[in-house]
């Protein structure tokens, strides 16, 4: 149906983008590539020249580069856990007949809407601070010494933010693929016996299969990349308690100024993420008729 | 949806709904009713809930302090600005995918949601230095241009899936009727695909709105946007709870607002249509 020269007019039209892209991807991978082979300091010029695997080494053999991998693992998986358990059993009781379902909806996916470090502040602030925090308020009500959240539990700090600003995508989501599922076959179920954990098994959760890959693809791609609610959190710390690849790579290339390590840093980022990429591109192209 | 319960059923779960509805909502609820109280009041102990003495004080001190209309001036800018260069880019990009497909399609499309798979620390640096060089660190087009690029993959996904669902026969019979290309695309798709780009256009400047990581690392005062200006409150000194309060009403009320009202189609671009 499309004619040659449709045909030459759509390669023009999407050069410009798959242009863009590419340069976006190819030009600074490829420079980061290349500082990871550095010796390059922003504090010590007179350190230059090839590196070898000296930053790489530098970067994995530190003990804090296997705490950010096992932070940023731990991060990614307990969020996304807590989320679509969290967003699927939500996503069941917004769907009953309730009064007010409007309004809870609104309510419900408002902390989407947060900016990450509003989200951190306010929590950090309003509710964890073991002064004024009210938290600190109901531990105190109830006789109880207030928690320190952030020295004591760093990371688990850090995963209730997160969780909490992405639980609302997660229970839109899946709401939105449980009002799907037709009316009939409910009741079908239901008329043929099978009781609510069954219908839940055998015809709710297959229903939201799809939906639940989506739910993990997105946000994977964004939790791997957690930033802000540890910056303005923790810091990374005590120690390096909460911090994940994408600080210690900030922390290192632009707070300390070592490009050379820091680019080392970055590429094993990238590469980790290109494994989650590649698992999960598979999952979801299957599931996506794109 | 209008299935038939008891209605004590209806009653429990509603109760149950709420609390937890609630609960999610407090921190934000907390921050609103925190912002009108005096800074005595908000760390007093036991905690009020309303405001005993009802103030706007705090949002003049976060003006004063921040030039919190300068930072919002920036975020719109930057907000709008990438979403429309991306628009401009993507709307032709997405109409030849949708419209003239070829074997090829699938892998271009797959492939350019993978670079939103490219975590933003692996290109930091390199980017880091370039803006140095180029002056463009701490710059509003430099800024713009990041976001840009770090949405497009998410335009041009958005727009595909919407532009998709415009039957062809309606093209062709354009077409035959003696349409060239561009009235093609101007008289019919455009009018038609109105609603699609206005709902991509309103999810990317929520998206750029709230991105943090690059508006913190690229820009300081002059050009920071509202994510950068709240980052810098998470030092303590001379900002209290109240203060801080009223800093990110304000930083999140425009986008919470926008939220609201759009949530009917944020979940169809979220998901680029595939969860329906």
């Amino acid at each position: 149906m499309a004619t040659r020269q449709t045909r030459i007019l759509a390669r023009t039209m999407m050069a410009p983008a798959v242009i863009v892209l590419l340069i976006w991807m190819a030009v600074p991978l490829a420079m980061t590539l290349w500082f990871s082979f550095q010796n390059y300091s922003l504090i010590n010029p007179m350190l230059t020249g090839f590196a070898g695997w000296a930053n790489y080494a530098y970067v994995i053999g530190d003990p804090s580069f296997t705490q950010a991998l096992v932070n940023t693992l731990i991060l990614v998986g307990g969020v996304l856990l807590i989320t679509i358990i969290g967003g699927t059993f939500l996503a069941l009781l917004l769907d009953q007949p309730i009064w007010g379902q409007g309004i809870l909806r609104i309510l419900v996916i408002s902390p989407f809407f947060v900016m990450p470090p509003v989200a951190a502040l306010i929590w950090k602030n309003g509710f964890m601070h073991p002064g004024y925090g009210m938290l600190g308020h109901l531990w105190k009500a109830f006789g109880l010494q207030p928690v320190d959240w952030f020295n004591q539990y760093p990371l688990f700090s850090v995963i209730v933010i997160v969780a909490w600003q992405w639980l609302p995508f997660a229970t839109l989501i899946l709401l939105t693929a449980l009002q799907s599922l037709s009316e009939e076959q409910r009741e079908a179920a239901e008329m043929d016996g099978a009781n609510a954990v069954n219908r839940f098994r055998f015809i709710i959760l297959p229903h939201m299969a799809r939906a639940i890959t989506i739910v993990i693809l997105i946000q994977t791609i964004f939790l791997l990349g957690i930033f802000a609610e540890i910056r303005v959190t923790t810091g990374g710390g005590p120690g390096y308690a909460s911090t994940n690849i994408a600080f210690l790579v900030f922390r290192t290339g632009i707070l300390s100024n070592d490009i050379g390590a820091g680019s080392a840093g970055g590429v094993v980022a990238v590469i980790i993420a290109n494994i989650v990429a590649i698992f999960l591109m598979r999952a979801v192209g299957k599931n996506l008729d794109a | 949806m209008a299935r038939r319960v008891p209605v004590q059923t209806r009653i429990g779960f509603t109760i149950l709904a709420w609390a937890i509805a609630l609960l999610l909502f407090s921190p934000i609820l907390w921050t609103i009713v925190t912002a009108f109280k005096t800074e005595a009041e908000a760390i007093a102990s036991p905690p009020t809930f309303l405001p005993q003495t009802f103030t706007l004080e705090n949002f003049g001190a976060v003006q004063d302090r921040s030039d919190y209309i300068k930072h919002a001036t920036n975020s719109i800018i930057v907000s709008f600005g990438s979403t429309l260069l991306g628009l401009l880019i993507a709307i032709p990009a997405a109409w030849s995918m949708a419209f003239a497909p070829t074997k090829r399609t699938k892998d271009i499309l797959m492939w350019m949601l993978s670079t939103k798979m490219m975590p933003a620390v692996g290109v930091l640096i390199p980017i880091y230095l370039i803006f140095r060089d180029l002056r463009l660190l701490d710059t509003l087009h430099g800024l713009t241009l990041i976001m840009t690029l770090i949405n497009l993959p998410i335009i041009i996904w958005m727009l595909y899936t919407y532009f998709k669902e415009i039957p062809v026969d309606i093209l062709e019979a354009a077409r035959m009727d003696g349409a060239e290309l561009w009235n093609e695309i101007t008289h019919v798709l455009v009018p038609m695909a109105v609603p699609g780009i206005a709902s991509t256009l309103l999810l990317n400047v929520i998206l750029a709105w709230n991105e943090a990581f690059w508006t913190i690392t690229l820009t300081s005062g002059r050009s920071g946007t509202l994510t950068a200006f709240i980052s810098s409150f998470s030092s303590p000194q001379g900002l209290f709870l109240a203060k801080l309060s009223a800093a990110s009403l304000l930083a999140i009320a425009p986008i919470l607002l926008l939220g609201w009202f759009s949530q009917k189609q944020l979940v169809r671009g979220l998901t680029f249509g595939a969860v329906k």
